[in-house]
């Protein structure tokens, strides 16, 4: 018997979904897969694919680099495709102590650099709160980012859901 | 539903015909034999294979009785309240409602704590380990012989903040006794490089989430990896069948990291079958709060569940405050 490991990709990925059986209706679940999300995204764009009241998980398609952002709370970043660098500055200006969700910097921050990770698929990676960061992408790839709702926070549920 | 909460400790008497102790706690009674637990309550009397009862005993004892309700099957479960915890015989099955012998008692958190998990380490015989999946473990069946409590005590790792940082839970090597599963051998176990500028030490943190599980050596049993805010990344490895049904206080999400699990949804109120949801590599999905599910995973498996820890969110969602969907389009 195989005990391969199946992981997907943008490029090989086979969805599943809801099956009725009962008093129900598919929106509910709210069932998506990451990696269709991701194929018809915008580079680095932050679509929402699960919410919990405030608190997020954002997919983002991974393509070449990406702005610089800052969040005033940690975040994380799970890779799920692709080869990414992260690269961190520790800004000068920071973003409000209470505001929610990463915010888009402009340019390059100033501040002093904190250094990089090196990740590839299935490696996590700390965002710390008020720690400028960029993604790198070595070849397309696909990201989730724990966070909480902020402005660059895109939902579309009807377009990426099972109806 | 009577609501005062039973302060009792247990009781438990040796039993001579197979070795085991009887647990009293409250109204109810708990026996087992050869195969099979049975549980006594004012209104009649409820029977379950110990193998089924003890896996999910496991995890009520081990998640200190979870986010809801536990259920063990349609018909014996527990509900977490946070301090109290409910035991209910059919309560929240239309044919034990209709038919008038559901019954439920309220206790106090960590009396039922105590007498579950004395329980659990009477009635579990050496070589059998109710986290592991059936086909890495001995079996539960016959008189008592031995126990196993390491397995009993294992205790899941919850990180604060991240796994790795300074301070936290740390990686799973061979060295601390996590070896790599043998459905997870193909898994890279290459670790993040993490290059920190002088001044930086110990800000940057980065782990393989991939070989971490691969090294789970239970299933069915989130772990806490990272926490922002109250939102908390929960992976685990799964293999067979949830031998619980999660019943949701609050919204929950799934997202399928690896392979595949089938997940059987019903009504949380009546059993009723709602839906089946399968979920392959990629794919992500909402628990709502008033539904019941339990996982089927054929080959061991990536799970991340995610969970909103906020405190008082059963209540938001028991009022109707907070409607049970996470989105809606």
């Amino acid at each position: 018997m195989s005990t391969a490991t199946r992981f997907a990709s943008t490029d090989d990925y086979v969805k599943g979904g809801v099956e009725i059986i009962g008093a129900d209706s598919a929106p509910r679940y709210l069932f998506s897969n990451m990696f269709e999300v991701a194929s018809k995204a915008q580079a680095w764009e932050r679509v929402v694919v699960a919410r919990n009241l405030e608190f997020t998980i954002e997919c983002a398609r991974a393509e070449g680099e990406s702005p610089w952002f800052i969040c005033a709370h940690d975040e994380t970043c799970l890779v799920m495709q692709g080869d990414i660098d992260i690269h961190f500055i520790a800004a000068e200006t920071r973003p409000a102590a209470d505001s929610n969700g990463a915010q888009r910097v402009a340019g390059v921050p100033a501040g002093a650099n904190m250094g990089h990770v090196r990740l590839a698929r299935g490696h996590m990676a700390l965002l710390p709160a008020n720690a400028a960061y960029q993604m790198r992408a070595r070849q397309l790839g696909v990201v989730l980012l724990q966070s909480i709702e902020g402005p660059l926070s895109v939902q579309r549920w009807a377009s990426i859901c099972q109806h | 539903m009577n609501t005062a909460i039973n302060y009792d400790a247990h009781r438990a008497t040796p039993d001579a015909r197979y070795g085991y102790q009887v647990f009293t706690i409250g109204s109810f009674s708990f026996t087992r034999d050869e195969y099979f637990v049975r549980v006594s309550y004012p209104k009649g009397t409820y029977v379950s294979d110990v193998g089924l009862f003890l896996r999910a005993m496991m995890r009520d004892v081990a998640w200190g009785f979870f986010y809801g309700w536990v259920n063990f099957d349609d018909v014996f479960g527990t509900v977490n309240h946070y301090g109290s915890v409910d035991v209910f015989v059919g309560s929240y099955n239309a044919g034990y409602q209709s038919a008038g012998t559901d019954f439920c008692e309220r206790f106090d958190a960590n009396k039922l704590y105590d007498c579950f998990h004395a329980l659990l380490s009477d009635w579990t015989n050496e070589g059998f380990d109710p986290f592991a999946a059936p086909l890495e473990t001995g079996s539960p069946y016959g008189s008592k012989h031995g126990n196993n409590d390491a397995a009993v005590n294992f205790q899941r790792e919850l990180a604060e903040r991240f796994v790795g940082s300074p301070g936290d839970t740390e990686l799973r090597t061979d060295a601390r006794g996590f070896t790599v599963n043998r459905q997870f051998a193909d898994v890279p176990q290459d670790e993040p490089e993490v290059h920190t500028e002088p001044g930086f030490e110990g800000q940057l943190s980065a782990f393989n989430l991939f070989a971490y599980l691969s090294r789970s050596p239970v299933t069915w049993n989130p772990s806490i990896a990272s926490v922002v805010g109250q939102s908390a990344y929960c992976p685990t490895s799964e293999e067979h069948m949830l031998p619980i049904l999660h019943g949701n206080d609050r919204v929950e999400w799934f997202i399928q990291l690896s392979d595949e699990i089938t997940w059987q949804v019903a009504d949380k109120a009546t059993a009723a079958p709602r839906a089946m949801i399968t979920m392959k590599a990629g794919d992500i999905a909402a628990m709502p709060a008033d539904i019941s599910h339990r996982g089927f995973s054929p080959k061991r498996s990536m799970l991340l569940v995610w969970e909103n820890m906020t405190p008082g969110l059963e209540e938001r969602y028991g009022s109707g405050e907070l409607a049970p969907t996470a989105a809606e389009f």
